[in-house]
């Protein structure tokens, strides 16, 4: 242990952690822009500066580690000028559209401007004028109002292992881009949306499809349907100013129908339906010697990931769609022969923790004869913005539940929200498959948590199960190349694009900390602690889809309705 | 002068790392005249670099081009001299003129552009050089009639 002095308040730091780890334990905020969370620092930005007794200079926090004895301030006038200084540079060539800006009032530069009380433009700079990056499906890039601040290009290399983007030229013409400057569309770019996330500034958001899901809902010849994903009944709440980790299930099912949505489905109901699917499948390669380890499919960003940088692992690949996929394929195939309507008049919405599924939506092998069985993906944040819009306030509705037949659901597919949740309800399906018996304790620790990767070994009928799970594709790459390398003691790998799955997915509200996402996991566990129904096989009305209309799993229909296949992608790929 | 070839090139450099991604880059465009996406995609394969990452590294130099040069391959001098002298104009004329930017090539493929920090021709300043042949004391107005020159020929050439 280490003593500080700390604005005349003696503090304890750790030997070896930065001024700016000590400072935030103390509950002393030091504003910061370039600094993230669990990387090392890069001290591009100089926001954190503070006043160390001895020291001619300021000396950024974020990355100068603690020393006995020293004393800190972190409000000198030397240091509010810095941090001012550094704003109004910031600010001389940013544009001064806040009001219509995606972040108005989640934005960090903004905030920053607001603390340091600037009102006035001191310096006037010239920026090269680039036009916003519109062309993918999923993630909108203006570097207009980008700050170079970095954190996108960390997250998509440290993190995420793709590397889409980088700094590009340099000096005052630099700017943020892919290789050879071309759209995201023709880039790496998998559109997990963990870029996002991290901006401090309006410079990237979501390609947003509100307009269209407004018009479709306005016109009278539709049936506008909507499904919603495990992760968002625990995340919407925050767009209400509501603390992370409640489950607002009930009241944004009613929200739902007041935006005029005719029908509301609950994507968890698939999430059950792909554990038949998926656990068959597995249960189908162990018994006749199929491709092993079996890897899951219902992360877009990671399957566009995989055909770009791990072909050799597409025959590991589950060949189940996605939940929202299958839930796509259900509604323009069951449900409109059920209800005689024409599936060319169903619109079908998803709302979604994820900007990666409007990529996947959009895949040709999701529109059978052309007709997409998912048309338009909105966000979290999205959902939240449309009830904002229509002056729906989320805390004042009554729950209501998910129409038939799609809005049963057992625990096991609300967890497929959270890292672990899909192995977690695959294992539970899986024992039951292959013994006919339930799992003694449903309830699988070793597999639950924020951590990156996760591992049980469990047996199963004297067959002994290795089961991995990954979350963030960075983590993904470390575990697929010790497969590559040879390691065969896995049977089942789940991975989700996002570190922690889909509540931390990029498309959940902004300014989640560590400490909310976790409380977004725990909501999740709650639901599978406090309800009956926990395993998919239990599921009723899996049981009656399978009788009525699916027959089995992996029956001849179920592979046309529910299953896909992958392609290696070429192109800029490594 | 036939080409190396990309591979040729990479096989001089079997166990490159990190560090010997700008000789590999240079090697390529002395060889190739610029560097294609294809040879990014296949030095990133050699070196286990991504693109966007090798794209980042050589814009960051302005020796390097992405598009092959033109027929008529223009450099413009931008050294300390060549700037007092007016260096600048010319080259907005050229940009505007051939509506490029430097690094870039027309699309008939006629003309490039590229800009130097110094030819070391300072006493010709400002220059310029045009397929290895210098034009000294360069005004914009010479420039642009050096370039209309060279069109009505390629013109000419064409119809005959
Ligand atoms: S969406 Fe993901 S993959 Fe694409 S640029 Fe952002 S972080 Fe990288
Ligand atoms: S896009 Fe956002 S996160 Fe990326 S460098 Fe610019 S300001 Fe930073
Ligand atoms: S946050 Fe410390 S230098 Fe940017």
């Amino acid at each position: 242990m280490i003593t500080l002095e700390v604005d005349g308040r003696t503090i304890e730091a750790k030997t070896g952690e930065t001024i700016l780890t000590a400072l935030k334990r103390e509950g002393i905020h030091v504003p910061t822009l370039c600094h993230m969370e669990g990387l090392p620092p890069t001290g591009a930005c100089r926001m954190c500066v503070v006043d160390i007794e001895g020291s001619p200079n300021l000396v950024p926090s974020c990355s100068q580690p603690v020393a006995e004895g020293m004393k800190i301030r972190t409000s000198t006038p030397r240091v509010l000028e810095a941090r001012r200084t550094i704003v109004q540079l910031l600010l001389s060539n940013h544009p001064n559209d806040c009001l219509y800006c995606t972040r108005n009032g989640k934005c960090d530069l903004q905030k920053l401007a607001q603390d340091m009380g600037l009102h006035q433009r001191l310096y006037r700079g010239t920026k090269t004028s680039k036009p916003m990056d519109v062309s993918s499906p999923a993630i909108y890039r203006d570097p207009e109002k980008c700050i170079l601040c970095g954190r996108c290009v960390r997250m998509c290399e440290e993190i995420q292992g793709v590397s889409a983007i980088d700094f590009i030229g340099r000096g005052s013409r630099a700017f943020i881009g892919t290789a050879f400057d071309g759209g995201l569309n023709v880039s790496t770019c998998v559109n997990c949306g963990q870029c996002i996330l991290v901006c401090p500034t309006g410079a990237l958001s979501e390609r947003s499809y509100v307009s269209e899901v407004i018009a479709a809902l306005a016109d009278p010849d539709k049936m506008v349907v909507v499904q919603h994903a495990p992760a968002v009944s625990v995340t919407l709440a925050e767009e209400f100013d509501i603390k992370p980790g409640v489950d607002v299930d009930g009241k944004m099912v009613a929200a739902m129908r007041r935006l005029g949505f005719d029908r509301v489905f609950d994507t968890s109901f698939s999430a059950d339906l792909t554990i038949m699917e998926e656990a068959s499948e597995l249960a189908q390669r162990i018994k006749t010697g199929g491709v092993l380890p079996m890897l899951t499919s219902c992360s877009p960003g990671w399957i566009k990931f995989a055909e770009q940088f791990y072909p050799d692992f597409i025959p590991n690949l589950s060949t189940c769609k996605s939940p929202q996929q299958m839930m796509g394929a259900l509604i323009k195939g069951f449900f409109a022969d059920r209800e005689k309507i024409d599936p060319a008049n169903i619109v079908s919405v998803s709302v979604m923790p994820c900007t990666a599924k409007k990529f996947e939506c959009g895949r040709p092998e999701m529109s059978p004869n052309n007709v997409a069985d998912v048309d338009y993906v909105l966000t979290t944040r999205e959902l939240g913005q449309m009830l904002h819009m229509y002056g729906i306030d989320l805390a004042t509705m009554h729950d209501e539940q998910a129409d038939t037949p799609f809005g049963e659901r057992s625990t096991a597919g609300k967890l497929f929200g959270a890292s672990g949740g899909v192995m977690e309800a695959a294992v539970r399906t899986a024992y039951f498959l292959l013994t006919g018996k339930e799992l003694e304790n449903l309830k699988l620790q070793a597999l639950r948590g924020l951590k990156g990767a996760k591992e049980i070994h469990i047996e199963i009928n004297g067959l002994e199960i290795g089961a991995a799970v990954v979350s963030g594709l960075g983590n993904a790459r470390k575990l697929l190349d010790q497969v590559r390398a040879g390691r065969d003691d896995l049977q089942f790998i789940e991975i989700m694009t996002c570190p922690g799955g889909c509540i931390n997915g990029g498309g959940q509200p902004l300014g989640a900390d560590l400490k909310a996402v976790r409380a977004r996991m725990k909501a999740l566990y709650k639901i599978d602690r406090e309800e009956h129904t926990r395993v998919s096989h239990k599921n009723k009305w899996i049981t009656r889809i399978y009788d009525e209309y699916l027959e089995h799993p992996l029956s001849h229909m179920s592979h046309r309705m529910l299953h896909t296949h992958y392609e290696k992608r070429d192109g800029l790929a490594l | 002068m036939a080409e190396t070839g990309i591979e040729t090139i990479l096989q001089e450099h079997p166990s490159a790392g990190r560090d010997s991604l700008i000789p590999i880059l240079q090697e390529i465009q002395e060889d190739q005249g610029y560097l294609s996406t294809e040879a990014v995609t296949r030095v990133g394969e050699h070196l286990n670099l991504p693109a966007s990452k090798i794209y980042g590294v050589a814009t960051f130099y302005n020796q390097f081009r992405f598009q092959p040069k033109g027929k008529y391959h223009i450099t413009i001098c931008r050294g300390t001299a060549c700037h007092v002298k007016g260096s600048g104009n010319v080259l907005d004329m050229a940009m505007k003129r051939l509506k490029l930017e430097p690094g870039q090539t027309t699309r008939d493929r006629l003309f490039s552009l590229e800009t130097v920090a110094c030819m070391g021709a300072c006493g010709l300043a400002p220059v310029v050089n045009i397929n290895g042949e210098f034009y000294a004391k360069i005004t914009p107005q010479k420039l642009a009639r050096i370039i209309e020159q060279f069109r009505e020929e390629e013109s000419t050439n064409a119809e005959g």
